[in-house]
């Protein structure tokens, strides 16, 4: 009789729970949906204060020969790609999709798109502004194709998570992933995405209002 | 009569067995070759359609240059091109890579690939015609 009392209650239990879990879950899913992580390898100062990796201070030059340091993204969301104009394996991809995620947000002030060339000897700034030109990229207000010295662009390659590594056997005297970051105003990159894979960049395209949303919240309501 | 159903069955099934054994001989990997050499070699710049990047890169769909070059454009894919061109009217000026890797024939069945692709209607070529104008540049592996 007890024995059987027992088992009822925790049929009942597991009832319950099966009624609860999914509410649960999706309770959880759209917390994580609505903020993108912090990525890269966080350092614990103490317990409970975790501080995650930041793109250091840069100074670069664009197409525009302006030159581009933490100041002229500021406030701004930006997405980072390192490339060169004579690659021929996957810059075009890259580019291509890269202009795909641009045209979206074209006039968007949130919206900053930094391209960094990993073969500054051959990418001078006019041959960056003749690159931008043909893709259809007038000015540098929004996107910035920048160049630096050689080490600066691989060190700050390294800080954005894109693998990109010297190699003189290559065409361009370099090799790289074609990774996209995704940046926050503090500098924290917030998504990777592989930018030659069409799906990644779409993956991209969903994060970037979220990530938007996050730094300058608009009303749940009003936005509908 | 009881039998004939199974023995029917039998019988077809020996054959598809021999005909799935017989297939793959007769679609050897050359099928199709012009199409997965583009993909492989051509198809991140010149786009899978090739539609090119805006005046980045030069299509290849509906371009006038592979009527108006052909003759030139076997050794264009050997040796590479550099320097301004003009497609359609729009004036290009980026580095294609040569393609040493490939065979006289690759190349025809590359070229003879974009030639009919995405409705071009370019005269195709043989491997014969191919390595003669391969000569040009000194460019044909005799394969």
């Amino acid at each position: 009789m007890m024995s059987r009392f027992s088992f009822f209650r925790s049929l009942l239990g597991l009832a319950t729970a099966a009624l609860l879990l999914p509410a649960c879950q999706s309770a959880t899913n759209k917390q994580t949906a609505a903020r993108l992580p912090y990525l890269g390898e966080p350092e614990v100062a103490a317990p409970g204060d975790t501080v995650y990796p930041r793109i250091p201070s840069f100074t670069l030059l664009n197409q525009d020969s302006v030159t581009v340091t933490p100041a002229t993204l500021a406030g701004k969301v930006y997405v980072a790609d390192f490339f060169f104009t004579t690659c021929p394996s996957i810059c075009p991809k890259m580019s291509s999709e890269m202009l795909r995620v641009y045209e979206k947000y074209k006039n968007d002030p949130r919206v900053s798109f930094v391209s960094h060339t990993i073969d500054p000897e051959h990418d001078t700034l006019p041959v960056l502004r003749d690159y931008a030109q043909r893709l259809g990229v007038q000015n540098a207000q929004q996107w910035h194709f920048v160049t630096a010295p050689r080490d600066t662009i691989y060190n700050l390659a390294r800080k954005y998570m894109a693998a990109v590594q010297r190699d003189k056997t290559a065409p361009g005297g370099a090799v790289h992933n074609g990774a996209f970051a995704l940046v926050d105003p503090q500098g924290h990159v917030r998504g990777l995405y592989d930018g030659i894979n069409p799906q990644e960049v779409d993956r991209l395209l969903k994060d970037l209002p979220v990530l938007l949303d996050e730094v300058a919240p608009t009303k749940a309501t009003a936005a509908k | 009569m009881a039998l004939r159903p199974t023995s029917a069955l039998l019988r077809s099934a020996v054959l598809l067995a021999a005909a799935a054994l017989a297939l793959p001989s007769c679609f050897t990997d050359r099928q199709n070759e012009g199409q997965k050499l583009y993909a492989n070699h051509c198809a991140s710049c010149h786009g899978d359609q090739g539609q090119g990047l805006r005046r980045l890169i030069p299509p290849v769909a509906g371009a006038d240059y592979l009527t108006k070059y052909r003759d030139d454009l076997p050794c264009l894919i050997r040796r590479g091109q550099q320097g301004p061109i003009i497609v359609n009217g729009v004036h290009y000026n980026q580095v294609m890579p040569g393609h040493e890797d490939l065979t006289d024939s690759q190349i025809t069945n590359l070229l003879n690939y974009v030639q009919s692709a995405w409705g071009n209607k370019g005269e195709k070529y043989t491997i014969r015609e191919v390595s003669e104008l391969l000569d040009r540049c000194q460019g044909s592996d005799g394969q």
